[in-house]
């Protein structure tokens, strides 16, 4: 049996920072996205994320490190095996559907009819696309993007506004892509986008904090969940004694390893309330990795 | 009394926006409205708050002095400061200057918008803006808060922070419903009531919802009905309504117990049976 090769990068940084005059970005990131790969960027805003995709596609210089697209330095010639959802679309809110999709198709130099549109998008071929939904906008974007069988995808929250089913679509799309052999670089806030990446990347402050999969970013990260007869007295009083909490249905989660701090509070107020231990979830895990930089 | 819509439906002319749908919203608690873009949830709350007035059906709610009402954009202005957006609410709500100082205070305080007073509303961050627009929307001490996407393109710390504010808000006793697109998001609320093309179709706690779908869900190696099979990561998911039923267990995989589905799973499942999707119909 042949030992597999070594996947080639798609897309690569190299220990690459970026400083805004006194102002470091981006900190001697390392990131690459290989062929089949799903790869989700994730962290809050002010982590680094725009910037490092920025120079990964060629649109910002890094002040030290390198960046490789296809093998190469990023270039025009390069963008022509790309495909990039940017969080505003790209698309023109002015010109209708289907002239959208025969610009696009021109850009990269394919048929219109590539361009595979479902039903819905058909039917509303010739409405300006500012008078439709932002979640049909979306859906049109991503046709688009996908129309050239780009080799490497960048998504920046490639399923946000879309109802769940539509959701599940977009991503059978991103994952037929994925099987054919694309790349996929997604950069997200949501933990639903988290999940159905192969592996995740979580920066804070311009650095990687966190690397794997959801388990593993997450993992050996527990909270504390009060189950309180009077869930809004319980909210109230950890709320004013400092904790960082957050509801769950009727369920309060604490991001603190203090058991006994808590259960001191809520038995010094006369609420009772049984405590458990129990794993994270990867937003509370977002917020502790940003908080503690 | 006690606030909500019953059997409201509201038309943009041939397009209709809401089919019969009720929303219940008691104090002390978050209601959420889940679903995307053009299902309803920004029609729904507008009716709910007297914007709009549905076709047919009735809207409970208090007198609008009692209402706040935070719209997807925020309802910041931009070209104000923080303390003039305040300011502007305020005289709006005819409030004490007393008033006014001591919520302006406390609210800030509470959303970590302290030190920003003297910053035009364009100048903060996303996640900031939000929680100025929910400040507005709490400054006169409403009974119903209804917020329409407050947490939309705002990053996870913000985020956390926003629904932290919220659940306080219905921990102080008002009656609180917003609007998501997020599952996630959704299924903390006390209940949640899932929007799809104007219609509910589902209603409850996160548990109702996940204990009550129709049929079963298997996972498969591969989908052998595409149109209602999705994928989780790198693993497959198929939905088999309970007239057919899986005719081959081996090849249609395990049927999952509700232990190893989440929510989202669940929704799809419902969304897939109210479209009525079956074998010879694989488009929605």
């Amino acid at each position: 049996m042949i030992a597999p090769q070594p996947a080639t990068s798609l897309i690569a940084a190299d220990h690459v920072t970026c400083r805004f005059g006194g102002f470091t970005a981006v900190e001697h990131v390392s990131l690459d996205v290989g062929p089949g790969e799903i790869v989700g960027l994730i962290g809050a805003n002010g982590a680094g994320k725009t910037t490092l995709i920025r120079m990964m596609l060629g649109l910002l210089a890094p002040s030290e490190g390198g960046v490789t697209l296809f093998g190469t330095t990023p270039s025009r010639h390069g963008r022509r095996r790309l495909g990039y959802v940017s969080q505003n679309l790209g698309l023109y809110s002015d010109m209708t559907v289907v002239e959208n999709v025969e610009f696009q198709a021109a850009a990269f130099g394919i048929t219109p009819e590539r361009v595979a549109l479902s039903g819905e998008l058909v039917e509303m071929r010739d409405r300006l696309v500012g008078s439709i939904g932002l979640g049909r906008q979306r859906q049109l974007a991503f046709a688009c993007a996908l129309s050239h069988d780009p080799d490497l995808l960048v998504l920046d929250e490639p399923t946000s506004g879309v109802d769940p089913l539509a959701r599940a679509r977009l991503w059978d799309a991103i994952r037929v892509a994925a099987g054919s052999g694309a790349g996929v670089l997604v950069t997200t806030h949501y933990m639903e986008e988290a999940q159905q990446c192969d592996r995740l990347v979580l920066m804070a402050a311009g650095r990687v904090a966190a690397e794997g999969t959801v388990d593993e970013i997450v993992a050996g990260r527990t909270v504390v969940e009060v189950t309180a007869e009077s869930w809004s007295e319980a909210f109230a009083l950890l709320g004013d004694a400092g904790y960082d909490i957050m509801l769950a249905g009727r369920q309060i989660r604490v991001a603190s390893p203090d058991t006994a701090g808590i259960s001191a509070a809520l038995t010094a107020a006369g609420v009772s309330a049984a405590l458990s231990i129990v794993p994270a979830i990867l937003d509370e895990a977002i917020v502790a990795v940003s908080s503690a930089r | 009394m006690r606030f909500g819509v019953t059997d409201i439906h509201h038309e943009f002319g041939d397009v209709r926006a809401l089919r019969g749908v009720d929303l219940d919203v008691p104090a002390g608690s978050v209601v959420a409205v889940v679903g995307g873009d053009g299902a309803g949830k920004t029609t729904l709350l507008r009716c709910l708050v007297g914007r709009y007035a549905p076709s047919s059906g009735t809207v409970r709610r208090p007198s609008s002095e009692l209402i706040g009402y935070m719209p997807s954009t925020s309802g910041t202005w931009r070209d104000l400061t923080v303390d003039e957006n305040i300011d502007f609410i305020a005289s709006a709500y005819s409030m004490t200057s007393s008033d006014r100082d001591r919520r302006r205070a406390d609210l800030l305080d509470h959303a970590g918008l302290s030190g920003t007073a003297d910053r035009l509303a364009r100048d903060l961050s996303g996640g900031m803006r939000q929680k100025l627009g929910f400040v507005l929307a709490m400054l006169h001490e409403p009974e119903l808060l209804v917020l329409d996407e407050p947490s939309t393109g705002v990053d996870p710390v913000s985020r956390v922070e926003l629904w932290r504010l919220i659940a306080e808000a219905a921990a102080a006793g008002m009656a609180v419903t917003m609007a998501t697109t997020y599952l996630d998001e959704a299924e903390r609320a006390s209940s949640v009531t899932v929007l799809d093309r104007g219609r509910a179709i589902a209603v409850g706690t996160r548990d109702e919802v996940m204990g009550s779908f129709p049929g079963s869900i298997t996972a498969p190696e591969q989908p052998s009905v595409p149109a209602r099979s999705w994928r989780r990561g790198r693993s497959v998911r198929e939905w088999h309504p309970t007239s057919h039923g899986p005719t081959e267990p081996t090849s249609n995989g395990p049927a999952l117990e509700p232990a190893e589905l989440d929510f989202e799973d669940v929704v799809i499942a419902r969304l897939l049976d109210d479209r009525n999707i079956d074998e010879t119909d694989g488009s929605t």
